[in-house]
């Protein structure tokens, strides 16, 4: 129950005050009685928990948290090959 | 780029950038000048954890202890008994979400109510007990809420939903309940062994990081408040074992893309119009935790199922098996595979205890994903 999932916005119903949102290939109804009127959009990226939305998931924050991720693989494919240098320099057979 | 919804999954389950934040945990523990125990809290961290093996990715001075977010795990057999008693009155269909179907009580679970003819329903959203309450006008719908401070808000706008429109036939029995007050419990047990913890962080979404201040300030104990995919897990790890070696006590958020200081003020709101919090209240495992759940307030007694039904309701207090181990697992202090019934007596199919059956459940979560231990 503490799983919530990411969603995308395609859909709002101001009258009945819910959204159609895209979890993953599946469209889901989700009511927006949680959300502060006219706070959410379409394309807006949301938490679905149990038919309501919760709250939108702030994208520049995630994106950051990706690029992150995306540095943290450099530094260690950097460091991964700067190690396979100096094994191949101490390698007693010299790559022979 | 453009985010992809995809990217909110696969980004944060990619198995390069676990394996690299492996490492690096690694690194930063060597300078840990002891081996150090984080709780996580929610049932929904310790299945990523058994899911991804997360614990195996582990130095040896860094533990995981699994702790009570489970809140079907925590109810007491003769609140359990409630749900079955109240699915057995002639005009009721009562109605909650298929965490509970399989859960224990003295009586059998809501599946044995059903096959000795009562009307239970499992939903998906407790929105569902509207067009249930509509299609049956003679009968009275019974929502037995049950949930930690994420799930409370659905609740409280069903109630709102039921007040404004003066519904007259859908009552509620509310078992919601807070994750604050168990964890001081625990921290106040001078025999506990949690250094730091991993905060659940849908809780958060609602009521902010804030809940976790006393943790820091007070008891001294890091929390890092993260996501549930498996490199937030590992990222939140990291900057829990930063935190000590820089001898740092505070309430970091790794989960910044959902959660904030402040949370879900509606559902805040919500929460204070309807319900009010109890005095007392017993956790299975754990015992009396004072003004750590909700009950309905005294203005909407009319909807209360609980008072309501008073009279019928079981009031004694029911204790476990005696092999069953969930109390000792709920507060961090043994694991699963100490259990002896574990995987023998009890299983999924045949539970004891709810922390088997339950999709929190530690129990389950070493069942289903923890083969590889034995």
């Amino acid at each position: 129950m503490c799983l919530s999932i990411p969603s995308k916005v395609t859909k709002i119903d101001k009258e009945s005050n819910m959204a159609t949102v895209d979890t993953m290939g599946v469209s889901r109804e989700a009511s927006l009685d949680l959300m502060e009127e006219g706070s959410v959009k379409i394309g807006d990226f949301v938490l679905l928990h149990i038919g309501f939305i919760m709250n939108k998931i702030d994208e520049e924050d995630a994106m950051a948290s990706l690029e992150t991720y995306r540095e943290i693989l450099e530094i260690m494919d950097a460091k991964e090959r700067e190690e396979a240098i100096l094994d191949g320099d101490n390698c007693p057979s010299g790559g022979n | 780029m453009p985010l992809n919804l995809k990217d909110l999954y696969d980004g944060f389950r990619q198995p390069e950038v676990i394996h690299s934040y492996a490492l690096l945990i690694e690194k930063e523990a060597n300078k840990l000048k002891r081996p150090i125990n984080i709780m996580e809290v929610c049932g929904g961290h310790t299945h990523s954890i058994m899911k991804y093996g997360l614990n195996q990715l582990l130095p040896k001075n860094v533990n995981f202890v699994h702790g009570p977010g489970c809140p079907v795990c925590v109810m007491p057999k003769e609140r359990i008994d409630h749900a079955y008693v109240l699915a057995m009155i002639e005009d009721v269909i009562l109605v909650t979400l298929g965490d509970m179907i399989k859960v224990p009580g003295s009586k059998g679970n809501l599946q044995d109510a059903r096959s000795q003819g009562a009307d239970v329903r499992f939903v998906y959203s407790p929105m569902d007990c509207l067009k249930i309450a509509k299609e049956n006008p003679s009968k009275r719908v019974i929502f037995f809420a049950i949930g930690f401070e994420t799930t409370t808000p659905m609740t409280t706008a069903l109630i709102h939903q039921v007040i404004s429109k003066d519904i007259k036939n859908i009552l509620f029995h509310i078992n919601h309940i807070t994750v604050p007050e168990p964890m001081r419990v625990l921290l106040d047990d001078e025999s506990n062994t949690i250094d730091a913890f991993i905060g659940p962080s849908h809780v958060s979404v609602i009521s902010g990081s804030q809940i976790y201040d006393e943790f820091a300030n007070h008891y001294q104990k890091p929390v890092v408040v993260s996501g549930f995919e498996p490199v937030d897990v590992m990222q939140s790890v990291l900057m829990i074992i930063k935190q000590f070696n820089e001898q740092r006590s505070e309430v970091e958020v790794q989960y910044s893309r959902s959660v904030n200081k402040e949370g879900n003020l509606v559902a805040q709101k919500l929460n204070h119009q309807y319900f009010e919090r109890r005095s007392h209240f017993r956790w299975r495992g754990i015992g009396d935790i004072p003004h750590s759940a909700f009950k309905l307030k005294k203005e909407y007694v009319h909807v209360d199922a609980e008072m309501i039904y008073q009279d019928s309701l079981p009031t004694e207090q029911i204790d476990d098996h005696k092999l069953c181990i969930c109390g000792d697992i709920l507060k961090g202090k043994a694991n699963p595979i100490d259990c002896k019934v574990f995987g023998k007596a009890c299983t999924p199919s045949n539970p004891m205890g709810s922390c088997m059956v339950s999709s929190e459940g530690a129990c389950a979560a070493y069942y289903k994903y923890g083969n590889l231990l034995r």
